[in-house]
């Protein structure tokens, strides 16, 4: 009789399966030693990804602006280094608190509306940001970027140094807490009225959920967690440019998510990691033409393969 | 006392159509009250006016005494209201216990431990005879099941006031006893309204019954008095009363 | 006084031309949007299209600016009628997200395409000999190009709205926006119609590209830059509707103008907050369905 209860809180219980990324990537950092500033592009885009899975994947929220956040994040970690302080880990939170505000801003107009117009209202603000930064040019740099930002040891110990080591264990740090902070919150009841809001919401008025409230709460972590993933990008690269909040960051994210699967966290590791190594194979000997076939993929994953890697991978194993 | 559950002069009008006719009515605690009407009635919409799904044109609203007409459907639920639908209305993807679960963390708390509410998710569905299916995915239970599954949804919250939409609706006759089994055993302290159109039932559960013809109140009264009524004849069978 | 009376006068014409680009090439998304409820975010793509089409033809081959405008209508809408009925249609009942993603991917690919055919930088647009210079209006010059721009739209946008009050087509057309199930209940045939409307809206757009190519500048970044002021323009206006759009667009354009005369520091904002403001006021738009 106990049965059902059991089997409803194993439910979200961690897989041996699950320490396989981790795994990889404290190997990586011993195996892959000579391109540890583009492994942790990965580990940076792997979070930014995650930040977009929370938004789309489990508060259904389609967004083209999540590159909003994003920059704010990384300018608010560059601006933060070069005029407050040089240490990191503030810098961070920094990032994580300018995005979440943004995120809360916009989320109060973008989560009123539905459909053709909060999709384009998310574009509208990204791209208002995107104007903005431009013109703020005393403060961002512009057009030339923002340059010249320097961090200090993490914890007054580890120095960044010039091959990325320490920047690469940062960013994997970093990488593992946010996993673990959404792992904890999706396996919650909170995340999990999350799906009941996507299965169905009508029902979930009906027995009392704050719904309004709960997707605006769920919007500003998703923003916070892509400022951590753009500060984080501001603090290993000491480099902010314009395209931190371009439409072609917003969109790119949402194909790297669909491409590994949206909605199953393990997605934007996957879509990350393979977009991320596709583009810098292939882009070497083409990069404009780049564009083409990520746009023939996407086409070919919406009509063919909708839940993405993690899919097909599914329909494998279920054969 | 205060009743459980008060409507007061509501009117809803849709352009130049009076779905809702200054209709007066109410709840005890304990009730158990029957709406029924031919079709097209407006006894759907009412329910929707009750729980906060439409807003109405005029009339007030009251909760256990409190007002309530401004607010909204959740916000009415966590005061405890709670309602079932027509159509099964339920989380297709998830088991019944998840099902169940997500009510009681609404009523409990989010920050309620996951394991207390599993626990008691599973003991709705104890008490519904639903403990064997807890596992199910919703999508894949017959629908008579699934039906038990929206009343143990409406449970979970323990309301005070319960209001059950054709429960029996579309529920194959050799399943539905147990739905009225269910029905008999609710709480004695819960005020409970039922639409319904099967009559057995109707007059199997109800202590007192209102008729609802196009938007107004025809009569309200014990099941002896509705059943004598002759206007309530003519509105169901169309006959004169005295031919 | 006279320089200010000049002003209005260069805003209004700017702005005036500005909008009629604008409406013409989004009231074919607007009508897509609200016809088959499918988001088509690569509709730029088919005015960008339209654009390289007309310019190229006048450029490198010579053909009459009216021809190549022709031209690029019918090429247009003959290839998006292909791929509403190979591609399109496959996805007409999915969700909204399968639609974004779809459409992104072609704006991609489109992109890449034109990248590849024609270089990064915007073609130089050469308006013909008779619509370039300067126009006198009596009182003062405007810019004979604009002018014609403006006349052109309006034609062009009269027969539109004759076209959907007047004729059989239009008035099936506006059976099915306003509700589809009651129209192929009685007879209409809805697939059909789906195909000439997106036709009919694609080759609209690829003549704004055209007409526009000297303010809207043709290059491969035409359908991702311009995107979110198509969409302003159809969700401000709301979506299915003929004559939303063109106050959208009016409002975008001449405001848009305005504010980037007479503040050239904040301009390009305003027009967001007003946009934006506007939909917290009426989110299904000023003349949309709620």
């Amino acid at each position: 009789m106990a049965d059902p209860i059991i089997t409803a809180l194993r439910q979200h219980r961690l897989r041996w399966i699950e320490a396989v990324p981790w795994i990889i990537g404290l190997g990586g950092y011993y195996a892959f030693s000579d391109q540890l500033p583009f492994a942790s592009q990965i580990l940076i885009t792997i979070l930014f990804a995650l930040s977009l899975d929370l938004v789309l994947g489990f508060a259904g929220i389609i967004t083209l602006g999540q590159a909003a956040f994003y920059g704010t994040g990384a300018y608010a970690a560059g601006i933060y280094a070069i005029h407050v302080s040089h240490e990191p880990l503030s810098g961070l939170l920094v990032a994580a608190a300018a995005a979440a505000l943004v995120g809360v801003l916009t989320g109060l107009v973008i989560l009123r509306t539905r459909g053709l117009t909060q999709l384009m209202l998310t574009l509208a603000f990204a791209t208002l940001l995107a104007e903005a930064a431009n013109k703020a040019s005393f403060i961002t740099g512009g057009n030339d970027g923002l340059q010249g930002i320097e961090i200090d040891p993490i914890a007054g110990l580890f120095r960044f140094d010039m091959f990325g080591r320490a920047g690469y264990l940062y960013c994997l740090i970093v990488l593992f807490c946010v996993w673990l902070f959404l792992r904890v919150l999706l396996a919650s009841p909170f995340g999990q009225s999350l799906v009941g809001i996507r299965e169905n919401v009508t029902r979930m008025h009906a027995i009392g959920a704050p719904v309004a409230g709960r997707l605006l709460i769920t919007y500003a972590i998703g923003a916070a967690l892509a400022g951590v993933a753009g500060g984080l990008l501001a603090q290993t690269t000491q480099f902010v440019g314009q395209s931190v909040l371009s439409f072609e960051r917003s969109g790119e994210i949402v194909i790297i998510l669909v491409f590994g699967g949206i909605g199953r966290v393990y997605g934007a590791f996957i879509g990350a990691a393979v977009y991320m190594i596709a583009q810098d194979q292939l882009a070497k000997s083409e990069p404009e033409f780049w564009n083409f076939w990520i746009g023939l993929i996407l086409v070919l994953t919406v009509l063919f393969a909708r839940g993405g890697i993690l899919g097909l991978i599914d329909r494998v194993r279920g054969l | 006392m205060t009743p459980a559950l008060e409507a007061i002069g509501i009117v809803k009008q849709f352009g130049a159509i009076r779905v809702a006719n200054d209709i007066h009515f109410r709840l005890d605690p304990g009730a158990r009250h029957a709406l029924i009407g031919p079709n097209g009635a407006g006894k759907t919409t009412f329910v929707n006016l009750l729980t906060g799904g439409i807003a109405p044109s005029a009339g007030r609203i009251l909760l256990n005494g409190q007002d309530v007409t401004r607010a909204s459907q959740a916000a009415r639920a966590r005061r405890g209201l709670a309602r079932t639908f027509q159509i099964n209305n339920l989380f297709p993807a998830l088991s019944v216990l998840e099902n169940v679960r997500l009510a009681v963390g609404e009523h409990r708390g989010l920050l309620t431990a996951r394991r207390a509410l599993v626990e008691e998710a599973f003991h709705t569905l104890a008490r519904l005879g639903l403990d064997q299916d807890a596992s199910a995915v919703v999508r894949e239970l017959p629908y008579g099941k699934q039906r038990l599954v929206e009343i143990a949804i409406a449970l979970a919250a323990e309301p005070t006031v319960l209001l059950l939409d054709e429960p029996a609706a579309g529920v194959p006759g050799g399943e539905s006893g147990i739905i009225f089994d269910v029905i008999e055993q609710l709480p004695a302290g819960m005020a409970v309204l039922m639409i319904e159109h099967d009559m057995d039932l109707v007059f199997r559960f109800a202590r007192r019954i209102t008729v609802l013809v196009r938007g107004s109140i025809l009569v309200e009264g014990t099941p002896d008095e509705i059943a004598a009524d002759p206007r309530v004849r003519e509105v169901y069978l169309g006959t004169r009363a005295h031919e | 006084m006279q320089p200010m009376l000049d002003a209005l006068v260069s805003i209004l014409f700017l702005g005036l031309a500005y909008a009629m680009v604008l409406y013409i090439v989004s009231v074919g998304l607007s009508l897509t949007m609200g016809l088959m409820g499918f988001v088509n975010l690569a509709h730029g793509a088919f005015a960008m299209a339209g654009g390289y089409i007309t310019v190229t033809l006048m450029n490198a081959y010579g053909v009459p600016f009216g021809l190549a405008l022709v031209a690029a209508f019918v090429a247009v809408a003959l290839v998006s009628a292909v791929l509403e009925r190979t591609l399109y249609a496959r996805l007409y009942g999915a969700g909204e997200l399968e639609q974004v993603l779809f459409t992104i991917g072609l704006i991609f690919m489109a992109g890449a395409i034109v990248r590849e055919l024609f270089g990064p930088v915007p073609l130089p647009v050469h308006p013909p000999a008779i619509l370039s210079g300067q126009l006198s209006l009596g009182f003062r010059t405007v810019p004979a190009y604009r002018a014609f721009l403006i006349v052109v739209s309006f034609v062009l946008i009269l027969s539109l709205w004759l076209g959907i009050e007047r004729t059989n087509f239009g008035a099936r057309l506006r059976a099915a926006v306003d509700n589809r199930r009651m129209a192929e209940s009685i007879g209409i045939d809805t697939a059909l119609l789906f195909t000439v409307t997106f036709a009919l809206g694609s080759g609209l757009a690829a003549l704004g590209g055209g007409l526009g190519a000297d303010i809207l500048a043709i290059y491969p970044g035409y359908a991702v830059e311009y995107l979110v002021y198509f969409l302003m323009v159809v969700a401000v206006g709301g979506l299915g509707s003929i004559r939303g759009p063109f106050v959208a667009a009016l409002l975008l354009g001449i405001g848009d103008t305005a504010c980037k005369y007479l503040v050239p520091e904040f301009g390009a904002f305003f027009v967001y907050i007003v946009m934006i403001g506007l939909l917290i006021w009426r989110p299904a738009g000023l003349f949309g369905r709620a």
